[in-house]
């Protein structure tokens, strides 16, 4: 196959590359620029869109003999997902600007450049992987290092991107035998530092950077009842579950912590209350898309509108975060879907905005957005208890 | 030369193979060995040859040997230039601080006047260009009009490296004589390409470099006559007129004058056949992709363009619509054809052309720019090789260039 590896100039990716190189495809680097403004020197351990990390990259194509190109995305990346970022947070939600970028830039923009060009497939160092069912369909799959795994990020992934999608690092047993490998092949990045959190947010300090980018208007922080505790620098800028930042000079009652409970972007007011009012035990998630072949209960769903059985799954809210047993089921409204999911057991700290992605077992179902997500009353009634 | 024999190298403008001459004159120096500055035989057999290089250079462009100071490179000579000059009008005048310079300068040019303007109080004018590039003589003379007093200098290039319109120097020298403000000449895409004279009335200093023209990399020269005084780019032995210090590059100036003298040696005939193999190229361009539009000065006939160039003989440039440019250098490179998006980049980045923008053309379509290179060594089959593969470029590129968003599926 003609195959376009995606190089960060981190290790991963340039280990990524070479096995695929060794699989006895036809492989080209390009690592895409993703910053109008790169700077020439990464600064500590995060990021991965300086001009050095193009030439990290460049270095590891060099090595493994490989045609080697930058290509331009920033405009791309700016428009679809930094905006996105802050445009989510402005109204209120919490955004995944990884995944986001996974749907929109390396296997949208990208993979549909490179099918353009007469590649068949595009190649990253992701920790995943893509097996094929009996009938030829595409699956996606947690990678064989449960630590390492991302195909959380990837659930946004449809069956046909699955098809143009290779991850070679799938079955590897850990992130150190992929740094040895490095080592071994006479890559320069063997031991470069891992790069963490959000790339365009190179210092880490997500608050800060979104208030350097958002128009924040200080306003009130109140508690469930509407009383006012104190007063907040923005209320975008906050996040559900957050507990850290909040400045509330009164202690609570009880004496205990106070998180944030709800963003109120059109009041401008942040809700707080003790960690207890956090748990929610059902989630409505918008824009499902489903990683391969939908389940079978959303396959015999009408066309038109109506309500499918449920099915069993885990499902996962955050990156790193375990996956929880739960039921979901889908609804339809005018073609509209809606993905449904009720814990088994309540979870903490969920805010519209993330993404769940649902699976059966290592399987990825698919993925929808938060939208809702809260307490059905039997719940609360117990947490009121 | 295997470069040129395995592909067809489209990309002569970013550099050129060494020519046998200079590659000769190269190795027989680095050979040979010796610092020129040394007293002894060694010494002097080095001095030889690098001031045979720099008589070749300085004969090239009608200037006496003393008056040039040998460089790395055309980057240094221009930073040199405009720095030296800058420095010595601002001195002798405190009120000179206006850099007066063109948009469509190479940014060895550009970001040396933006250093100033941020270091040194400098206030930059930018004249204005036609769409073709060109700078507009009147405009200079009105800007000198308005307060020569405060200009420090003025700098244009000979010819544009990316779009290839050659400028009229003359012209722009004259102005500025007649105002008595300096004028810096990056000649470095010109020189070797066409007749450059450096002794043109109102000409201060003029940058050149070696490996545009067959002479090796690393290697270039700053024209600088007697009366124009630089201030040291670096401090030591002294070794180039007190302003540059360091061993001077005795094989590398040895090859750059031999260079030089076959460049030179052939100029007329090899205009012409360049100009002819352009013609051919454009053509063949637009007759395969007939949206595409040549930027840059029309070019004259071949025959004339040899007498008086409006514009580089190997130097054709397009904008694709529809296209990014960097896809269209993707296929050419796999089909064995090196192209140049023709904007500097950095860690190869392409970005819209300053240049273009500059023209006037719009940023979507200053994505779509790809500059094809000719040289010596370019023959009608390579040629014809590119032209025959243009037109499945041009439709892929086309197609990766307005694939739009996410690959549709499902409910998405």
């Amino acid at each position: 196959m003609r195959v376009l590896a995606a190089m960060s100039g981190g290790v991963d990716s340039a280990v990524a590359a070479a096995r695929a190189v060794d699989a006895g495809h036809q492989v080209t680097g390009v690592h895409l620029a993703l910053s109008r403004t790169p700077g020439t020197l990464r600064t500590g351990a995060r990021g991965c869109c300086t001009i050095e990390d193009s030439r990290d990259a460049w270095r590891a194509a060099e090595k493994l003999g490989i045609p080697y190109y930058v290509w331009d995305f920033s405009e791309r990346f700016q428009a679809d997902v930094v905006e996105d970022f802050i445009s989510e947070y402005a109204a209120g939600r919490t955004p995944n600007p990884c995944m986001r970028c996974n749907e929109k830039i390396k296997f949208a923009a990208l993979l549909e450049k490179a099918l353009a060009l007469g590649f068949d497939a595009v190649c990253t160092g992701h920790y995943a992987k893509v097996v094929a069912d009996d009938h030829g369909h595409k699956e996606l799959h947690r990678a064989a290092d449960w630590a390492k795994d991302q195909s959380y990020v990837l659930g946004v992934l449809t069956a046909e991107q699955l098809d143009h999608a290779i991850f070679p690092l799938a079955e590897t047993p850990s992130k150190a035998e992929v740094r040895a490998e490095a080592e071994a092949r006479g890559l320069t990045v063997a031991n470069k530092p891992d790069s963490h959190d959000i790339c365009f947010i190179p210092d880490g300090d997500t608050r800060g950077w979104l208030e350097d980018h958002m128009e924040l208007t200080p306003g009130r922080i109140i508690d469930s009842e509407g009383d006012e505790l104190g007063e907040h620098r923005g209320a975008q800028a906050y996040t559900v579950g957050q507990r850290k930042g909040l400045r509330i000079g009164t202690p609570a009652p009880d004496g205990k912590p106070r998180f944030v409970l709800e963003i109120r972007p059109k009041t401008n007011e942040v809700v707080v209350g003790p960690e207890a009012l956090l748990a929610i035990d059902v989630m409505e998630g918008i824009r499902p898309s489903w990683a391969g072949l939908p389940p079978v209960e959303v396959r015999n769903l009408p066309v038109g509108q109506g309500t499918s059985d449920t099915f069993d799954v885990q499902v996962q809210v955050r990156a790193h975060g375990d996956p929880a047993d739960a039921v979901a089921w889908l609804t339809r409204t005018h073609g509209e879907d809606r993905l449904n999911v009720r814990l088994r057991q309540a979870q903490r700290g969920v805010a519209p905005g993330q993404t769940m992605v649902v699976y059966q077992g290592t399987r990825v179902l698919g993925q929808a957005t938060i939208d809702a997500a809260y307490a059905d009353r039997a719940t609360a009634v117990a947490n009121a208890h | 030369m295997t470069r040129m024999s395995e592909h067809v190298y489209m990309d002569h403008a970013a550099t050129t193979d060494m020519l046998p001459e200079a590659l000769e004159a190269f190795t027989e120096q680095v050979r040979r060995g010796g610092n020129p500055a040394s007293l002894h035989a060694g010494g002097r057999s080095a001095r030889m040859a690098l001031e045979i290089g720099r008589e070749q250079v300085a004969l090239a462009m009608g200037a006496e040997p003393v008056e040039l100071i040998l460089t790395s490179g055309g980057t240094e000579a221009d930073n040199m230039g405009i720095l030296g000059l800058y420095r010595a009008r601002r001195a002798a005048d405190p009120r000179r601080t206006v850099v007066v310079l063109s948009p469509v300068e190479h940014h060895a040019v550009t970001e040396t006047a933006q250093w100033l303007a941020k270091h040194e109080s400098a206030q930059l004018e930018w004249l204005p260009v036609d769409e073709t590039g060109r700078v507009l003589p009147g405009a200079l003379r009105e800007t000198l009009e308005r307060g020569a007093d405060r200009v420090a200098l003025v700098t244009v290039m000979w010819a544009n490296n990316e779009v290839g319109t050659v400028q009229p120097i003359a012209e722009v020298g004259e102005i500025c004589a007649s105002f008595d403000v300096p004028l810096h000449v990056d000649a470095v895409q010109a020189f070797g390409s066409i007749p450059v004279d450096a002794h043109l009335r109102g000409i201060s200093t003029l940058a050149v470099s070696a490996h545009k023209l067959g002479g090796p990399v690393g290697v270039g020269a700053l024209y600088a006559p007697r009366t124009v005084k630089l201030e040291p780019s670096s401090y030591g032995g002294g070794q180039e007129r007190d302003v540059r210090s360091g061993t001077v590059n005795a094989a590398g100036a040895a090859a750059f004058g031999a260079a030089v003298e076959t460049v030179v040696t052939h100029q007329p005939t090899e205009i012409a056949r360049l100009a002819r193999l352009r013609d051919r190229l454009a053509e063949g361009i637009r007759r395969e992709v007939p949206d595409a539009v040549l930027r840059g000065a029309a070019p004259a006939a071949p025959e004339r363009e040899a007498e008086h160039p409006v514009r580089l003989p190997g130097n054709a440039h397009f904008t694709f619509p529809g296209c990014e440019g960097d896809s269209i250098l993707f296929l050419f490179d796999a089909a064995g054809v090196a192209t140049s998006t023709g904007s500097a980049c950095n860690a190869g980045v392409p970005r819209p052309s300053h240049v273009l923008l500059a023209m006037g053309v719009d940023e979507e379509t200053a994505r779509g720019a790809q500059r094809f290179s000719l040289g010596h060594g370019t023959t009608p089959e390579d040629v014809d090789t590119v032209i025959a593969a243009m037109a499945d470029v041009y439709s892929r590129a086309r197609a990766a260039g307005l694939s739009g968003h996410v690959p549709t599926t499902g409910s998405r």
